[in-house]
């Protein structure tokens, strides 16, 4: 076989993990989605912030030293310590927790039996807000993030599938940190399973996603239940935070993830969860591919940034609800 | 006792179906339309006109586009951004290969091939609703702005990729390029404004308007009174896309001069727009203008209080403008969902009764 063909298999692996790491973002859209029918656009965002407390802690930063430093004229940076990597996650997820708290309470609470339209719009102020204030927290600068996930290509895979190909071909390249996010992700993925089948909260959960009124009926507490799940939101928002953060630096550009998470969503459908890791496997190897197929030697490359949305718009033609979404049933 | 309709006897139909039928209304309106056109020009200096009352106008008209879209059809879209770039590459297209075109031709034309664009995008609503169709002007934002940057013959192979409005003038003024005067950017961009917003206004009160409205409230009803789906959803597309393809081709021809596509329609443009309609009001053409005036002048406030008052560096203010501006979003969805449009008319409503409660 040619170079080339194995050539192929490497970019669909590569697309495969690239998939998962949109899956990780596309999770936390897809459990607020259908625990409180709210379209959470502030889901990157929440991945940049917690990156950025992450790192913050990390290094043992002073929040809004910047801010300080322009008001009281000193200069403060940091506390002067490091923290191991595991407090500072235990840390950062204190903080997501908070923040799911102050969301329910100071936006949620005071928006109930509003059109889904303008919750989405809620979202979008608060995914700016969070933007400005992340940036006014720790500093707008490129962050490295190292929590100590092992990167670069992984050896072992590379020489023991050299010897598919011929002289020309050296293995598969895939990253260290993208098998490590595969794993995380089926953990993520699997425990979220269990919690949401076998613990009480996780029961009251699903009630809540069936029906909102039959779950208060049965005395399920609507507002604890959206603080629980915009907490896991944030938990895994944090692993989105983390992974993205480890491969390419906690940067604004991170929070640009939540848009490329939306065709994933449509694929898959926005109540599913296997959908999103699927629609995000789909999106994943569909524009590498695509890419390597056709938009690098025929349309000028870059095709990365339109062509999930296209796959989206055109799957969505023949099948509007998405792979594994509910079945769209309209009444007069 | 101004504010009434008590004495105001309407003596014909025509009389009875005006937009204003409240002369206090009435009089406001040809009093502040008398006074952006006669006074304004001879007041106005190039900071006002670049910092605030371009951006302001050209805005105006992008947020009535999708208004329509959004807030008449009830069809979601985040292409604004993508549409606006539409407009301003076939304008700049139009200038290059036709000099001696008029400007007032260049900038209709390229709203038509807009709302060509735009219905093409619009196809696919008749299948797709609600958020899925949200997502999927996602993909006419990102595709159209990728086609600008890849394909070199839409900014005629200059290297910097950038476009550059030519020279051009309009009744021997100059409206594009360096020897332009604020009076006359100003005068040119609001004739288009006025006509458009007077066309919109009488659209959406027309059969047209109902129809969009009859879909935004329930399609499928709409669909068994006799409304065509398909040619309501695109009429509202195409409408939409040629005012947000005017809006585009303001934007870069007088107010830019010069535009890179990934830096001035990038996809926060199209959030902007959908901010301006929110704030302002879904479904009104007052709430247009009141909400692009909102995130117009906001950003300028904020920057002029922090960075010209309290003296802070302008990092520190741009991350307090995003904060800012998050959160005025989020307390005035809880406030007034509703936007600007509402509290004006809570505002008449009450002015109609005063001074009795009830």
């Amino acid at each position: 076989m040619s170079a080339d063909f194995y050539y192929a298999i490497e970019v669909i692996l590569n697309g495969l993990m690239a998939g998962v790491m949109y899956s990780l973002v596309a999770l936390g859209f897809v459990l607020i989605f259908k625990a409180s029918g709210i379209f959470n656009y502030a889901q990157g965002v929440m991945a940049l912030f917690a990156a950025l407390t992450l790192v913050g802690f990390q290094n043992g930063e002073i929040p809004f030293s910047h801010l300080i430093n322009a008001i009281f004229g000193t200069d403060v940076h940091h506390f002067g310590w490091h923290m191991p990597a595991f407090f500072a996650i235990l840390c950062a997820l204190a903080v997501m927790i908070l923040f799911a708290f102050l969301v329910e309470k100071y936006i949620l609470k005071h928006l109930v039996n509003q059109e889904p339209i303008i919750l989405f719009m809620a979202t979008i102020g608060l995914a700016y807000f969070m933007e400005g204030f992340g940036d006014l927290m720790w500093g707008a600068d490129i962050k490295k993030l190292d929590v100590g996930i092992p990167q670069g290509g992984n050896i072992w895979l590379e020489e023991n599938t050299a010897f598919l190909g011929g002289d020309d071909f050296y293995g598969f390249y895939i990253d260290n940190l993208d098998i490590w996010a595969t794993i995380f992700a089926a953990i993520l993925v699997i425990s979220l399973v269990i919690f949401s089948q076998y613990t009480k909260t996780g029961r009251a959960l699903r009630a809540v996603a069936d029906d909102h009124q039959a779950a208060l009926s049965v005395g399920i507490s609507l507002r604890s239940i959206w603080v629980i799940v915009w907490a896991i939101a944030g938990f895994v928002a944090l692993v989105a935070g983390i992974m993205w953060g480890s491969k390419s630096g906690v940067q604004f550009s991170l929070s640009l993830i939540a848009l490329k998470a939306l065709p994933v969503l449509m694929l898959g459908g926005f109540t599913s969860i296997p959908g999103a890791i699927i629609g995000g496997l789909i999106i994943g190897v569909g524009e590498k591919l695509f890419e390597f197929l056709i938009g690098a030697p025929f349309l000028g490359g870059a095709t990365e940034n339109w062509f999930a949305y296209m796959l989206a718009l055109l799957f969505l033609v023949f099948r509007p609800q998405g792979l594994f979404g509910e079945k769209i049933i309209e009444r007069v | 006792m101004l504010y009434r309709e008590a004495g105001d006897f309407k003596t014909s139909y025509a009389k009875d179906q005006q937009t204003f039928p409240i002369a206090f209304d009435r009089w406001g309106y040809f009093i502040t339309v008398a006074f952006a056109f006669l006074v304004v020009p001879f007041l106005i200096n190039d900071y006002w006109v670049n910092a605030v009352v371009l951006p302001f106008l050209i805005y105006s008209v992008a947020a009535i586009g999708l208004n329509i879209l959004t807030g008449y059809c009830g069809q979601v879209s985040l292409g604004t951004g993508g549409f606006m770039a539409v407009g301003a590459f076939s304008a700049y297209k139009l200038m290059t290969a036709f000099p001696e075109l008029s400007m007032i031709i260049v900038i209709l034309l390229s709203g038509g091939v807009t709302a060509f664009v735009g219905i093409l995008f619009g196809l696919p609503s008749l299948r797709i609703k609600g958020f899925y169709l949200a997502v999927a002007t996602l993909a006419a934002q990102f595709f159209l702005v990728w086609m600008f940057n890849k394909f070199p013959w839409f900014y005629n192979y200059s290297a910097s990729g950038q476009i550059s409005a030519p020279e051009r003038s309009v009744f021997g003024f100059a409206v594009t390029g360096a020897n332009v005067t604020p009076a006359v950017s100003y005068l040119f961009c609001l004739c288009f404004v006025f006509v458009l917003a007077w066309v919109a206004r009488n659209l959406t009160r027309g059969a047209n308007g109902r129809k969009w409205m009859a879909i935004r409230d329930m399609d499928i009803a709409a669909e068994i009174i006799g409304v065509d789906p398909l040619k309501t959803k695109l009429t509202a597309f195409g409408v939409s896309s040629f005012y947000i393809g005017i809006a585009g081709a303001l934007l870069f021809a007088i107010y830019l001069g010069a535009a890179e596509v990934g830096e001035a329609f990038d996809i926060s443009k199209s959030f902007l727009v959908l901010f301006m309609i929110i704030i302002g009001g879904l479904g009104s053409i007052f709430g247009s203008f009141a909400g692009a005036a909102f995130m117009v002048l906001m950003p300028v406030l904020l920057k002029n209080i922090m960075v010209g008052y309290l003296g802070w560096p302008t990092d520190l203010a741009s991350h307090f403008q995003f904060v800012i501006v998050g959160g005025l979003i989020v307390i005035f969805l809880i406030l007034e969902p509703h936007g600007f449009a509402q509290l004006w008319r809570l505002a008449k409503e009450k002015l109609r009764l005063w001074p009795f409660p009830h």
